[in-house]
C-alpha cells in the first residue's frame, strides 16, 4: 500500500475509533443470543469478569503490538518473548518471594535487549520486519527450549496475588491492563515520541528528511513491544504458577496481538490508529469467546464462526474509507 | 566498475573476464548465492548427496508443494497484499479429497478439478472483500484462514476420513520410470517445472504481469493509469487459492491424510517469497527467485537435518542463516545502488 | 554503521555460543523408581471384566465417594485442553457416546481450551462459579498450571482427573493408563529382541517438553543405551506426515540403510514406512501405534512391528467413574488402566477395514450408539 497518508493526530472528536460500534453490536448481540439460547446469564457479574480476565495476556502483548504497526513495522517474536519471560521470572524466583525484584529485572534487561536487536536488525541492517523479527523469535525459543524442557522453577505465593488477586470487583491483572492501556494512550497522544511514531509510520522518508531520527523512533517501538511481552510472560507465570517455554506460542499470540491491532483500526502500513482501538479488538475476542462458551458451541464450528466474524466486522467499518487498501 | 574499464582501455584478457565474471555476481539475484552456499553445507555434510542425482531430485520432490504455493504467493505480495489462507486451503483439500474419494476411486480427476475450483473461488473471495469491502487482506485472509480450516475440521468431524487413493496420489508421491535422460523422475517435479514457467511468463511477459506490479507499487496511479485494479487483485489472489490446492493435491500425495497437513505454510510461504527478494506491501519481486526461495528453505531443512544439531539448536541455526541471508540480499542491493 | 552491523551480528553470535553452553542443562525426564514401577504394572493382572478393559484397574485402591452422592438428574461439566489431535477426536467422540447412554445425565457442559493452559484455567473458573455443575471432570492441557484451578475447583465440587494428571490429591480419583515408560519400553524391548547384531535405529518423536512424550523416550533411550544400540538420531516431526516422510529421505540419503524405526506415536507411521517404499527400500522393524493405516499396513505388507497403546478408552472410565461418583459407590483411586498392545499375535483381531485411517483399536467404543458412522466409520 503506497498511499500517503497524512500523519497526523486524530480529532478530538473523532477520537473514539470506529471498532467501538462494532463492539457494542457483537456485546448487544450475544447477550440476546446467550440470554435467549445460552446457560448463565452474560451480564453476571462473574462473566463480565470472566471475559476481562480472558483479555488481560492478548490485551497487554497488543498494546505493545500497536506501537510497531504504527511506526509501519511487527514484531512476530512477541509470543517466544512471553515463553522467555515467564520461564525466566520464574526459573529465577524459585518460589522465594525476596528473589522477585531481581526476576523482573532481569527479563525486563532481556526484553529490552531484544526489542533492541529486533529494531537495530530492522533499522540498520534493513532486514525485513517480518523475517528479522521471525528470525529472532525462532533464536529465542531455540536457546529457551535447550536449556527448559519443561515447566521450570515456581514462582512465590505471593506473587501469584498478580493473577488471582482482586481490589473489589475488579482483579489486579485486569486493572495491570487498564493502566498498561491507558500509558499507551498517553504516550501516542501527550508526547513528542507518540507524534513522531504517528509521522515515521505514515511515511518514513518524509520523517527522515523532515529531520526525525526515525532509527530512534523504530528502536523504542520495538523496546515497548518486547516490554509488553514480557510483562505478560510475568503474568502467565504468576498465572500457572509457572513458565513453560511454549506459553507463548500454544497462545498464538503473535498473529492474535496483529489481528486485534487491525481489527482496532490500526493501518498495517502504519501512521494511523492507536491503542484505544486494540482495546477494542482485544474485548471483541473475548466476548466472541465467552458468547461461544455459554452457547456451548463446538470448537470447530467456532473456528469457522470467528473467521467470518473477524472479516465483517472490519468490512463492517472499513466499507467507507476511500483509500485504497491491500 | 563501468568506469574502471573507461580509464584502463589497455585491459587485458584477464582482466575483462574478472570484471564480467564481477558483473554476473552484480546481476544474478542473491538468493542464489545463499542456496549455492546451502548445498555446499549439503555436500560437506552428507558425502553421498552429490554422488546421485536422485537425491537432488528428492529434494526438489519435497520441495515442490511450496514451491508451488510461493508461486502463487508472490502475485499477491507483488501486488501489494498478503494471503494468509493457503495452508488452510491445503488442508481444506486434503481432508475434503479424502472424505468425497473414500470408497470411489474412479472420481479422482472431477474431485481434483473440484478442489481447484474450490481455491480459485476462496482466493476471489479474498480479493473481492480486501478490494470491495476494504478489509485489510491480511484480516480478509486471516479470517479466511480460521474459517477454511474450521470448516474442514467440522466436514471431516475433526480426525481424518477416509484415504487418498492411488490415483490422487500420483502427483505427489509417484515417479516415471524415465524423463528425458533421468531415471524415476517424479511427477511433482515436472508439475513444479511446468508450474514455474508459466508463472514466470505471467508475471514477467505478459500485460497482466505489468498491471500486478503496477497496483502493487501505487494503486492509485495504476487506477489513473487505465489498468481495472479490482480485476488485477481479484485475479492475483485466484492465483494464489489456484496454486495453493495444487499445493494441496502434491502435499497430500506426498505424504497422505491429517488433519494439520497444511499448518504454518502460510508463514513458509512468505518467507520464501521474501527471501527471494519479493518487497512485502507491493511493487517488487521475481517469479524465479520466489521458487527459488522455497527450494532453498527447503535445502535449508535437509541441511539441519543432516547436521543432526538438537531440535532447539536447529530453530537457533535457521533464524541465524533465515536473518544473514536477508541482511545479505539487502547489504548487496545497497552497494548496487 | 560497518560497525553497527558487526555488533548486532556479534550479539546474534553470542545469544548462539550462550545456546550451544546452556544446552547441557536440558533437565532429565527418567525417573528410574517410576520406570521400574509401570514395567512391573505391565505384568499385573487386572481387576475387573475381561471384555470391557475400560472398567478394569489395576492393583486398585477403592475409595469411599457417599459423601458426593445426588439424587439424579445429574449436570457434568468438561474442561477439555482441546481437539488438536485424532486420539483426542476418537476419544471425545467414545465419551460423547457413553453420554448418551446414561439417562442419568441431564446435561454434558463442555469446554475446549484449545491447547492453552491460560484459556483452560478460565474454563474451569468459568464452570465452577456458573454453579451449574454436580462434577466436573478435567482433562489437564498441561499437568503444573493446571495444579492451582484443580484446586480450587475441589473446593467447589467433586474433579474427576484423567489422561494427564496434576500435582494434587483433591481429585476423587485420576484416570490413566500405565503410563509413558511402559510405552516407550515396550517398543524399544520389541526392537532390541528382533535387531539384527550392529543394526541401527532412527527414533522419531512428535515434539519437546511435552512430559506423556518425554517418558515414552526416555524409557525407550535407556533401554538402547543397555542393549548398546546404535540410535542414528533422534529427530521431532511435529506429528506432521510430510516433514516426517522429510526426515527418513533425508536419513536415508545420508545413511543409506536403517533397521528400526522407533516412533513415540502412531499417527505419522505410515508416512515413514511410505519413505523407504518411495526410495526403494525394505520396510525395516517399526513401532507404530492402535491407528488403523498403520494395522493395515502392517498386515498387508508383512511388518516386523509392534503396536503399543495409549488407550482412548479412558475417555468412557471419565464418564463411566462420574456416574459411580455421583451414586455414591465405591471407586478406584488412582485408576489405573490396563495398556493393551497390538502383536502379531493379535494384529488379526483388532483390524477394522470399515474404520478410518486414524481410528484407534483400543476406542471402546464398539458397542455405543452411532458405532461406526460416529467414528467416520461404515457399516458393513
Amino acid at each position: 500500500m503506497k498511499v500517503v497518508v497524512q500523519p497526523s493526530r486524530p480529532q478530538l472528536w473523532r477520537r473514539i475509533p470506529p471498532v467501538y460500534v462494532i463492539l457494542v453490536v457483537i456485546t448487544v448481540v450475544a447477550w440476546i443470543l446467550v440470554e435467549l439460547y445460552g446457560r448463565g446469564s452474560f451480564f453476571g457479574k462473574e462473566n463480565i469478569a470472566n471475559i476481562l480476565q480472558r483479555s488481560v495476556s492478548l490485551g497487554i502483548v497488543s498494546v505493545g503490538q500497536t506501537f510497531t504497526i504504527l511506526a509501519g513495522s511487527l514484531d512476530l517474536s512477541v509470543a517466544n518473548m512471553i515463553s522467555v519471560s515467564a520461564v525466566m521470572s520464574s526459573y529465577i524466583m524459585q518460589g522465594d518471594p525476596s528473589r522477585v525484584p531481581f526476576a523482573i529485572a532481569t527479563v525486563v534487561l532481556i526484553g529490552v535487549i531484544v526489542g533492541l536487536v529486533n529494531g537495530l536488525l530492522i533499522t540498520q541492517l534493513r532486514v525485513n520486519p517480518l523475517i528479522s523479527t521471525l528470525g529472532t523469535g525462532l533464536l529465542l525459543q531455540g536457546i529457551l527450549s535447550a536449556s527448559f524442557r519443561n515447566f521450570a522453577g515456581s514462582v512465590p505465593e505471593e506473587f501469584q496475588v498478580l493473577a488471582y488477586g482482586s481490589i473489589g470487583p475488579i482483579s489486579y491483572s485486569v486493572l495491570m491492563f487498564i493502566i498498561i492501556a491507558s500509558i499507551g494512550v498517553f504516550i501516542l497522544r501527550k508526547t513528542r515520541f507518540g507524534a513522531h511514531l504517528y509521522a515515521v509510520g505514515g511515511s518514513q522518508e518524509v520523517s527522515r528528511l523532515s529531520g526525525l531520527r526515525t532509527t530512534r523512533v523504530l528502536l523504542g517501538a520495538h523496546v515497548i513491544a518486547s516490554l509488553t511481552a514480557v510483562i505478560t510472560g510475568i503474568y502467565l507465570a504468576s498465572r500457572l504458577g509457572a513458565g513453560a517455554p511454549w506459553v507463548g506460542r500454544d497462545g498464538v499470540y503473535d498473529l492474535e496481538s496483529i489481528a486485534v491491532v487491525v481489527i482496532g483500526g490500526t493501518a498495517l502500513a502504519g501512521g494511523r490508529g492507536g491503542v484505544m482501538g486494540t482495546v477494542a479488538g482485544v474485548l471483541i475476542f473475548a466476548i466472541l469467546d465467552s458468547m461461544f462458551n455459554l452457547l456451548g458451541v463446538g470448537s470447530y464450528l467456532k473456528q469457522v464462526l470467528r473467521g467470518l466474524i473477524i472479516i465483517a466486522a472490519v468490512a463492517s467499518y472499513s466499507i467507507r474509507t476511500k483509500e485504497e487498501v491491500s | 566498475m563501468a568506469k574502471l574499464q573507461h580509464e584502463v582501455p589497455q585491459a587485458n584478457a584477464w582482466r575483462t573476464v574478472v570484471t564480467a565474471i564481477g558483473q554476473i555476481f552484480r546481476w544474478v539475484p542473491p538468493i542464489y548465492f545463499i542456496f549455492a552456499a546451502i548445498m555446499i553445507g549439503i555436500g560437506l555434510t552428507n558425502e553421498n548427496f552429490f554422488t546421485h542425482y536422485r537425491n537432488t531430485l528428492n529434494l526438489l520432490l519435497q520441495a515442490a508443494p511450496l514451491a508451488v504455493l510461493a508461486a502463487g504467493q508472490l502475485f499477491v505480495i507483488i501486488s501489494g497484499g498478503f494471503d494468509l489462507s493457503v495452508g488452510s486451503i491445503i488442508t481444506f483439500v486434503v481432508l475434503g479429497s479424502s472424505i468425497m474419494l473414500s470408497g470411489n476411486p474412479e472420481a479422482t480427476y472431477w474431485v481434483i478439478a473440484m478442489m481447484l475450483g474450490i481455491g480459485i473461488v476462496v482466493g476471489l473471495f479474498n480479493g473481492a472483500v480486501t478490494h470491495y469491502l476494504k478489509v485489510p487482506s491480511i484480516i480478509t485472509t486471516l479470517g479466511m484462514m480460521l474459517t477454511i480450516k474450521g470448516a474442514a475440521l467440522l466436514w471431516s468431524g475433526g480426525a481424518p476420513r477416509g484415504s487418498l487413493p492411488a490415483a490422487f496420489r500420483v502427483f505427489g508421491r509417484d515417479r516415471m520410470d524415465k524423463f528425458l535422460i533421468w531415471e524415476r523422475f517424479p511427477h511433482a517435479v515436472l508439475i513444479l517445472a511446468g508450474i514455474g514457467i508459466v508463472a514466470t511468463l505471467l508475471l514477467h511477459r505478459t500485460n497482466f504481469g505489468k498491471q500486478v506490479y503496477a497496483v502493487g507499487d501505487n494503486p492509485r496511479a495504476a487506477a489513473l493509469a487505465g489498468i481495472n485494479v479490482p480485476l488485477v487483485r481479484m485475479i492475483c489472489f485466484a492465483l494464489s487459492g489456484l496454486f495453493a490446492a495444487i499445493a494441496g493435491v502434491l502435499l497430500g500425495g506426498f505424504s497422505g491424510v491429517s488433519t494439520q497437513v497444511g499448518d504454518g505454510y502460510e508463514l513458509r510461504a512468505i518467507t520464501a517469497v521474501v527471501l527471494g527478494g519479493a518487497r512485502l506491501l507491493g511493487g517488487r519481486g521475481g517469479m524465479p527467485e520466489a521458487i527459488m526461495g522455497a527450494i532453498t528453505l527447503q535445502a535449508l531443512f535437509s541441511l539441519l537435518n543432516n547436521l543432526g544439531l538438537p531440535q532447539p539448536l536447529r530453530e537457533a541455526v535457521q533464524a541465524v542463516i533465515l536473518i544473514s541471508a536477508a541482511a545479505y540480499a539487502v547489504l548487496r542491493e545497497r552497494r548496487k545502488a | 554503521m560497518k560497525n553497527r552491523i558487526k555488533a548486532v551480528l556479534g550479539m546474534c553470535l553470542i545469544a548462539l555460543v550462550a545456546s550451544v553452553s546452556v544446552f547441557g542443562q536440558a533437565s532429565e525426564f527418567f525417573d528410574p523408581d517410576e520406570f521400574q514401577r509401570q514395567m512391573e504394572l505391565l505384568n499385573v493382572e487386572p481387576v475387573g471384566p475381561a471384555d470391557q478393559p475400560w472398567l478394569q484397574a489395576l492393583d486398585p485402591n477403592y475409595v469411599s465417594t457417599t459423601q458426593y452422592a445426588k439424587e439424579p438428574p445429574w449436570t457434568i461439566c468438561f474442561s477439555n485442553a482441546g481437539l488438536f489431535n485424532p486420539w483426542r477426536v476418537v476419544g471425545y467422540e467414545t465419551m460423547m457416546a457413553t453420554v448418551e447412554t446414561i439417562p442419568e445425565i441431564a446435561e454434558f457442559i463442555v469446554l475446549d481450551a484449545e491447547g492453552r493452559d491460560d484459556k483452560q484455567i478460565s474454563d474451569i473458573a468459568d464452570l465452577v462459579s456458573s454453579g451449574d455443575c454436580d462434577l466436573l471432570i478435567v482433562s489437564p492441557n498441561t499437568t503444573a498450571a493446571l495444579t492451582p484451578a484443580v484446586e480450587q475447583a475441589c473446593q467447589r465440587l467433586p474433579v474427576i482427573v484423567f489422561d494427564r494428571g496434576v500435582n494434587t490429591n483433591c481429585p476423587v480419583t485420576f484416570i490413566s493408563p500405565i503410563g509413558g515408560y511402559a510405552y516407550g519400553a515396550q517398543g524399544a524391548q520389541f526392537i532390541v529382541e528382533n535387531l539384527p547384531p550392529g543394526g541401527t535405529v532412527l527414533a522419531l518423536r512428535i515434539s519437546p517438553g511435552v512430559d506423556v512424550l518425554e517418558t515414552r523416550w526416555s524409557a525407550a533411550e535407556q533401554i538402547f543405551k543397555e542393549a548398546g544400540v546404535r540410535v542414528l538420531g533422534d529427530e521431532f516431526t511435529g506429528d506432521d506426515r510430510a516433514t516426517t516422510k522429510q526426515i527418513v529421505m533425508d536419513y536415508l540419503n545420508r545413511f543409506g540403510q536403517i533397521d528400526a524405526v522407533w516412533m513415540d506415536a502412531g499417527a505419522t507411521t505410515v508416512a515413514a514406512i511410505e519413505a523407504f517404499e518411495d526410495l526403494g527400500f525394505d520396510i525395516p522393524i517399526f513401532v507404530g501405534e492402535d491407528q488403523q493405516d498403520f494395522l493395515v499396513k502392517w498386515a498387508e505388507e508383512g511388518l516386523t512391528a509392534i503396536g503399543p497403546s495409549y488407550p482412548t478408552f479412558q475417555w468412557r472410565t471419565a464418564v463411566l467413574a462420574a456416574v459411580m461418583v455421583l451414586s455414591g459407590e465405591d471407586v478406584p483411586s488412582p485408576w489405573r488402566l490396563p495398556q493393551p498392545t497390538v502383536t502379531q499375535d493379535n494384529l488379526e483381531q483388532y483390524l477394522q477395514a470399515n474404520m478410518p485411517p486414524q481410528h484407534y483399536a483400543f476406542c471402546g467404543c464398539e458397542d455405543l450408539p452411532g458405532y461406526p458412522e460416529r467414528w467416520g466409520g461404515r457399516s458393513n
